[in-house]
């Protein structure tokens, strides 16, 4: 069964332990600068947001790079990228719609989420399941439950 | 390893940055944060200096956990000599401040001297500067947060800053962080305003590493975290209902100061407490309660994100206080609501919001408005002398106005910027003031939670619920119950607080984990990540040794023994109502053995083969 994360950003707390396991699994070092799925603090509507790379089907990093460092995992579906193969020129940053591949500076290579081989740390760290590694087809599901729930309330 | 080894003094005077290596063995013997700084502290300024004069430094330090995934490793604390009290201070925040300055690769940042002019540091990594800060003088946090990102063009800067109380003098002005935290307490912001100094905005990119064994400390971790998941306080109180779970529960025992200490009950508590932040309020359907929110790395996230109802009186004409910011704690509710008997939630959300925009510390500042009304209902202020302000105990408009006032320095808000002990003896009525050491009380009434006495008494930064918070063993039977209108045990009780606190305080981590977790929790987890052997034993000793040199500290600042007391009121005037009826706290009865258990004289001087088996 193919996974995909799942965020609910009415779950997160802001507190960052998503980026800390993130950056620790890639990096080796807590750096949340380095983390791959980064959280978005709204302050005064008083709401986070965690986000990171939803493994477009048709990913334009992928198409875009002109070296084809980035690749297509076959058992998790992530898009991840070749290090040894990336040259650095930062296209794909260009073509991501959703700005979740970026440029490291000291590496000169980009990075982005590769769902940690199929077992994404930040799922595992985050406290409230706000971020959660579920059935790829059925990220729907505890939304529907949820209205479905609502609905027998007015029977 | 855990720290970075590395601190950055800053010379205002000469607006100098240089980079130091950190001493390890004073690391070794102080772990880190509030314990090294303290140390740091003590070797470098003379105890009698003005707390105000350049002669002071102030200590921006972290824990040898902050920064890493250690849940709620993300506080960082002030140290200097305080204003307020004259004794050490030591302020804690949360927020995410601390964890920059560990990933721009600093344990500790030492202020010294004054700045000619106003000054910011610029924090990039290693690059430190000091850059002018003319245009943001003189306005509030908030619009020097934005002044900041935006000349920086950096959304991900982290920034402290003192507001405009802080430059005007008030001595209990706080230094706010990531718009709403706060090192609130004794003045520290005060200190930081008298440098010239307006703010600190950082960015780090290094990362947080150097774990001594990173396998170890991340099994410490996860076990760690699950204990809070399972715990009653952290899984579901505090992140459901933030501390203000304890308003309600406080009044029921009769320990809930109001009025300024007249009473230690509060007939409005459940229209400001946790429980009503959840109602939907009529005018706009919405609960005060937005949202909770974490701390950085906290798997507790208790923080509270509120917003004003619209409609309401303070927020006419002021859209810049419409939007949600942080909201009541349990100190700050009590402080500004009870205190003070305002019950309008809304105008405690807003005074609490002024006291985020303008770094004010609310306890200090709700009490000292409780001691004026006081003051006021009792003749020895007249409404010439407080400007036309009708200053009437459960007064909404003057808590509001006299707020808005001491936030910029203005008229009757400047002599509340004294704090309560100089207001109450500049109007001849001392014994109004509800302070130890010249600092405000909080929460607790010491007749309905007898150790809390002697931990206001003995605390090393005046009165203080984060010293020695007993509240948890007496009210909450955490780690055991314990009955709190007894003194029976309570010496004892109240010195394992201390020394656990500051254990915990130094290793960067917050004080709530302990509501589950307790030292043989945190133990694994500093062993893991830090040289040195650190044990449940050496923690709690560690504590102890922090504890005893902040009290030599403060002796050699001038204070004694006789300073370890309480306001006549909760010594003589018994409790009116509840469980706590006829009750004063007995401090008397607790003080000898405390002293007794601490290994010092009957004059509360450690004794020199106290110091002497404590390294101090």
């Amino acid at each position: 069964m193919l996974k995909s994360l799942q965020i609910e950003p009415e779950k997160c707390t802001g507190c960052l332990q998503c980026e800390l396991a993130c950056s620790y699994h890639h990096e080796g070092v807590f750096n949340p600068s380095k983390s791959r799925i980064k959280v978005f603090t709204f302050h005064h509507e008083g709401r986070f947001a965690p986000y990171t790379c939803t493994q477009c089907a048709e990913a334009w990093c992928l198409h875009t790079c002109p070296v084809e460092a980035i690749t297509v995992n076959l058992t998790t579906g992530a898009k991840e990228v070749a290090v040894e193969q990336c040259v650095g020129c930062k296209v794909c940053t260009i073509a991501c719609p959703f700005g979740t591949i970026n440029y490291q500076v000291e590496t000169g290579k980009v990075a982005k989420c590769d769902l940690c081989g199929g077992d994404p740390e930040c799922a595992k760290a985050c406290p409230t399941s706000a971020i959660t590694y579920v059935d790829a087809e059925q990220t729907g599901y505890q939304r529907m439950r949820a209205h479905a729930a609502q609905s027998i309330k007015s029977l | 390893m855990a720290w970075t080894g590395n601190v950055l003094r800053v010379n205002l005077t000469e607006r100098t940055c240089s980079k130091e290596p950190l001493n390890k063995d004073w690391a070794l013997s102080y772990l880190g944060q509030r314990g090294l700084a303290t140390k740091y502290l003590t070797e470098e300024i003379d105890p009698k200096i003005d707390a105000l004069s350049p002669d002071n430094k102030l200590i921006m330090a972290t824990g040898p956990l902050t920064g890493t995934p250690a849940s709620t490793a993300g506080r960082y604390s002030v140290i200097t000599k305080s204003p307020l009290t004259g004794t050490v201070a030591c302020s804690n925040s949360g927020g995410f401040i601390g964890m920059e300055f560990k990933n721009a690769g600093w344990d500790m940042i030492i202020f010294e001297g004054k700045a000619s002019s106003p000054v910011y540091l610029y924090l990039e990594n290693e690059k430190a500067q000091l850059l002018p800060a003319d245009e943001i003088w003189g306005q509030s946090v908030w619009q020097a947060d934005e002044w900041l990102h935006n000349r920086h063009q950096d959304p991900l800067l982290r920034i402290a800053a003192v507001g405009r109380s802080a430059e005007q003098g008030c001595l209990f002005s706080g230094i706010i962080n990531d718009l709403h935290r706060t090192a609130g307490r004794s003045g520290v912001g005060t200190v930081m305003a008298s440098k010239n100094l307006k703010a600190v905005a950082v960015r780090g990119t290094r990362g947080v590493g150097n774990i001594k064994d990173p396998v170890a400390f991340m099994q410490a971790v996860n076990a760690g975290k699950k204990v809070l998941a399972e715990g009653p306080v952290t899984a579901e109180g505090l992140p459901t209902y933030g501390t203000q779970v304890l308003m309600n529960v406080i009044n029921e025992v009769g320990a809930m100061p109001t009025r300024n200490f007249k009473d230690v009950q509060f007939e409005g508590a459940a229209k400001i407490s946790a429980e009503a932040m959840h109602e939907p309020r009529p005018s706009d359907g919405k609960p005060n309660l937005v949202t909770n929110a974490a701390c950085f790395g906290c798997t507790i996230a208790c923080g509270r994100i509120s917003t004003i109802a619209g409609g309401h009186f303070t927020i006419t004409n002021k859209p810049q206080y419409r939007g949600a910011s942080g909201g009541l704690e349990y100190e700050a509710a009590w402080a500004l609501g009870s205190d003070t008997g305002v019950d309008d939630l809304d105008a405690l959300t807003y005074v609490n919001f002024l006291c985020n925009e303008d770094g004010m510390d609310p306890i200090s500042l709700g009490s000292t408005i409780a001691a004026a009304m006081e003051l006021y209902e009792s003749g020895a202020i007249t409404i010439e002398q407080t400007g036309g302000i009708e200053l009437k105990f459960g007064s909404a408009e003057a808590l509001v106005k006299l707020t808005e006032l001491t936030a910029k320095g203005e008229g009757f808000g400047r002599e509340i910027g004294l704090g309560s002990k100089r207001l109450c003896e500049k109007y001849g009525r001392p014994e109004l003031s509800m302070t130890v050491k010249g600092q405000e009380f909080p929460a607790y009434d010491p007749r309905g939670i007898q150790g809390m006495g002697l931990a206001y008494a003995t605390s090393n930064r005046g009165a203080c619920h984060l010293r020695g918070y007993t509240v948890s063993s007496e009210i909450m039977g955490l780690p055991e119950k314990t009955d709190p209108l007894i003194t029976d045990g309570k010496a004892a009780l109240v010195k394992a607080f201390q020394d656990a606190t500051a254990a915990v305080d130094s290793a960067g981590l917050c004080v709530f984990s302990t509501f589950s977790w307790t030292m043989a929790d945190i133990a694994p987890q500093i062993a893991a990540a830090c040289d040195g052997d650190w044990t449940v034993d050496s923690l709690l000793e560690t504590g102890e040794r922090i504890w005893n040199l902040e009290r030599k500290f403060n002796l050699d600042a001038g204070l004694t023994g006789a300073d370890d007391n309480l306001p006549e009121r909760l010594l003589k005037e018994a409790a009116k109502t509840g469980p706590a009826k006829g009750k004063v706290n007995d401090l008397a009865k607790m003080l000898p053995e405390y002293y007794q258990l601490r290994g010092w004289t009957a004059d509360g001087i450690p004794k020199a083969e106290t110091l002497s088996r404590l390294s101090v």
